[in-house]
């Protein structure tokens, strides 16, 4: 068990030294001279060198590179082009309003996504099943960004029932962080839901097949005693395993969904960074939002060695 | 969507009655075909069946491949999904000749038209350009993104995949690291970087989505290659000298060839949703081009005054991902049934 972890942890390291590469080497992309790309068309010399200074580009990449992933490393994750801000305030500012849209959605996806899975699984053929199979596909399908549009036609503007842009701090009033996350979140949530619902409904029909549960049932084990003691229990794991994939897909995209209400979140920031070519800022977003989602995937898998014997190694 | 709710006619029930005509399901979707030159081994199948051949393709004598076309033709779900497919691609091959107006001719006198005015069925966006039109022709933008999205995604990660699971070992291990690295990015967000600092443009906003998608290609046929390199028919292949290039060639490619398939009909899809993403926040098409995702972002900017500009678009774009979707489930049936048979 200790080995497992022990190796598992080990295994993200060379993953977060590459992916530092990639968010590093986002600069080294840029066509061109990056100093005259960011500092615009109509920047001067001067503009240029200092911009070519201030990103230390006339340094050799190795040592360019270094700085920033030791700065990265206590915090420092260099200014803002454009705002002169750190981005590590930025960052922070941002980060808590992600998580809170996305762990909400995350949330709401599961409520969907369980229930909907069970009962068509088990209901195999019925129209409620084949109801739950073509909803989840055209869950999948419907963009979410627009789904938040209509949201936001249906609820704000027609019904007036809950706000369509802005945000408020959970700890400033929950009523109201509540009341401006829902649509947000349930707009996050629904693709989240479909997908984690076509895996669900799929595992539990697996386990439904084996051969264990067919002895349960011939042992004269009453339905309700095989699905939650056999099914359920099983089938749970793949559903960890559901969740791990969901933490990336949700933290995408929250930039959309953000762009939508108009939630402060990271997602704002980087849209905001892009269409200045802020590059710090992007760097930054990247690898907070990168290493967000590795740590999350981390616990997740070890919390599936935890459930499930089988993957730990001997 | 499971092969065992569905009634007799598509279980491969009686193999020597191949005959086109004992089969009530496919009837329907055989026009389609007709205008889908894209499925070229679907189409051969339900009208040209040749019995022997098709007797020989049960036996198993077909190989992988044509018993994948066969199942596939007899999958309801995935031919019609075919045909809409295909009813797409003429739309977007011929798109700027069937349009009722031109799409870029703006019209300050008549912008925001509602739906059903006389001349524009579909009513006019803020710059009075006509959007029935405007669909039509963004039917090509969006088809040619997903197409070289998934160009990239397949010249990148086939080959790849090929080579790492053929030569295993320290090259394995790896190219398995950078995969993990890089399935490790929230999607949507590494596409935005990378617009940004390459400039915001169609063509580089889908060579990041194809760089995204990948690692699911490789990981795929790596997969595949990995068990195969382990059959017996492979094994006796080597063991009578064929050389390495012939072994993938003639036994190993073939029978990547359906999970491809899957893949590329499920990839399609999220290529489709990205882009839209994309050219929703600017980063994709750019103006006065459309594609479906940007004309919901002007539909965006107006949503208060005439919500059906961005309407629109997103039922065209949500239709299109549920096409593939199915297609993906159609073909993924296919599949699983003859993994079933041959284990």
């Amino acid at each position: 068990m200790l080995k497992f972890f022990a190796m598992r942890v080990l295994t993200t390291v060379p993953v977060l030294v590459l992916v530092t590469f990639v968010a590093f080497g986002l600069v080294l992309l840029i066509p061109g001279d990056p100093a005259v790309t960011i500092a615009g068309p109509d920047a001067t010399v001067q503009q240029v060198a200092a911009v070519r200074e201030r990103l230390g580009l006339d340094r050799p990449v190795v040592v360019q590179y270094w700085d920033w992933v030791t700065g990265a490393l206590s915090g420092d994750l260099g200014t803002s082009l454009f705002t002169s801000r750190a981005v590590s305030t930025s960052i922070a500012d941002g980060l808590p309003v992600t998580i809170a849209l996305a762990g909400t959605a995350l949330v709401i996806s599961l409520l969907i996504a369980v229930p909907t899975a069970i009962l068509s699984a088990l209901r195999r053929g019925t129209w409620l099943d084949r109801f739950a199979t073509v909803g989840s596909s055209l869950g999948i399908a419907l963009p979410s960004f627009w789904l938040g549009l209509v949201f936001v036609l249906i609820f704000s503007l027609g019904l007036g029932w809950l706000p369509a842009t802005g945000y408020v701090a959970i700890e400033e009033d929950p009523a109201a962080w509540l009341a401006h996350i829902l649509l947000p979140a349930l707009t996050l949530g629904i693709a989240g839901a479909a997908e984690s619902t076509r895996q669900l409904r799929g595992s539990i029909i697996g386990v439904l097949q084996q051969d264990y549960i067919r002895t349960a049932r011939s042992k004269g084990l009453r339905s309700r005693m095989v699905i939650g003691k056999h099914v359920m229990k099983n089938a749970s794991v793949p559903l960890v395993t559901v969740l791990g994939l969901q933490i990336t897909g949700l933290l995408g995209g929250a930039v959309l969904v953000e762009q939508i209400f108009g939630v402060p979140g990271l997602g704002q920031i980087a849209i905001n960074a892009v269409t200045t070519r802020d590059i710090p800022v992007i760097q930054g977003i990247v690898l907070v939002a990168v290493l967000v989602a590795v740590v999350c995937n981390l616990l997740v898998d070890l919390a599936y060695g935890y459930l499930n014997p089988k993957v730990r190694p001997r | 969507m499971t092969p065992s709710e569905r009634p007799s006619p598509t279980a491969p029930a009686d193999p020597t009655t191949t005959q086109p005509t004992t089969e009530p399901t496919t009837t329907e979707p055989k026009p389609d075909l007709a205008v889908a030159p894209a499925a070229p081994g679907a189409s051969a199948l339900p009208a040209g069946t040749v019995p022997a051949e098709a007797t020989a393709a049960v036996v198993h004598g077909g190989g992988a491949w044509a018993d994948f076309r066969r199942r596939v033709g007899r999958n309801r779900g995935a031919m019609i999904a075919l045909g809409v497919l295909a009813l797409l691609a003429v739309v977007a091959a011929i798109g700027p000749f069937i349009t009722p107006a031109d799409p870029n001719a703006q019209n300050l006198r008549g912008v925001l038209l509602d739906p059903f005015t006389a001349g524009h069925v579909l009513g006019t966006d803020q710059l009075g350009r006509d959007i029935l039109s405007r669909l039509i022709v963004g039917t090509r933008v969006s088809l040619l993104a997903i197409c070289l999205a998934l160009a990239v995604a397949m010249v990148i990660g086939v080959p790849l995949g090929f080579l790492t699971g053929y030569i295993g070992g320290r090259f394995d291990a790896v190219v398995m690291r950078l995969t993990d690295a890089a399935m490790s990015f929230p999607p949507l967000l590494l596409a935005i970087a990378l617009v940004a600092v390459l400039g915001p443009s169609l063509r580089n906003a889908m060579f990041a989505v194809g760089i995204l998608m990948a690692p699911r290609f490789l990981r795929l046929v790596r997969g595949v290659v990995l068990g195969l390199k382990e059959e017996t028919f492979v094994e006796a292949s080597r063991s009578i000298g064929t050389p390495t290039g012939m072994i993938i060639l003639r036994h190993i490619l073939p029978n990547t060839l359906s999970p491809l398939t899957v893949a590329v009909a499920v990839t399609a899809g999220y290529a489709m949703l990205s882009e839209a993403g994309l050219s929703f926040l600017g980063l994709g098409v750019q103006p006065p081009d459309a594609s479906w995702g940007s004309m919901i972002r002007e539909g965006f900017l107006y949503y208060g005054r005439s919500p059906w500009l961005g309407i629109f678009p997103g039922v065209l774009i949500a239709l299109t991902v549920f096409t593939f979707v199915t297609l993906g489930d159609g073909l993924r049936d296919a599949l699983g049934r003859e993994e079933r048979t041959e284990s």
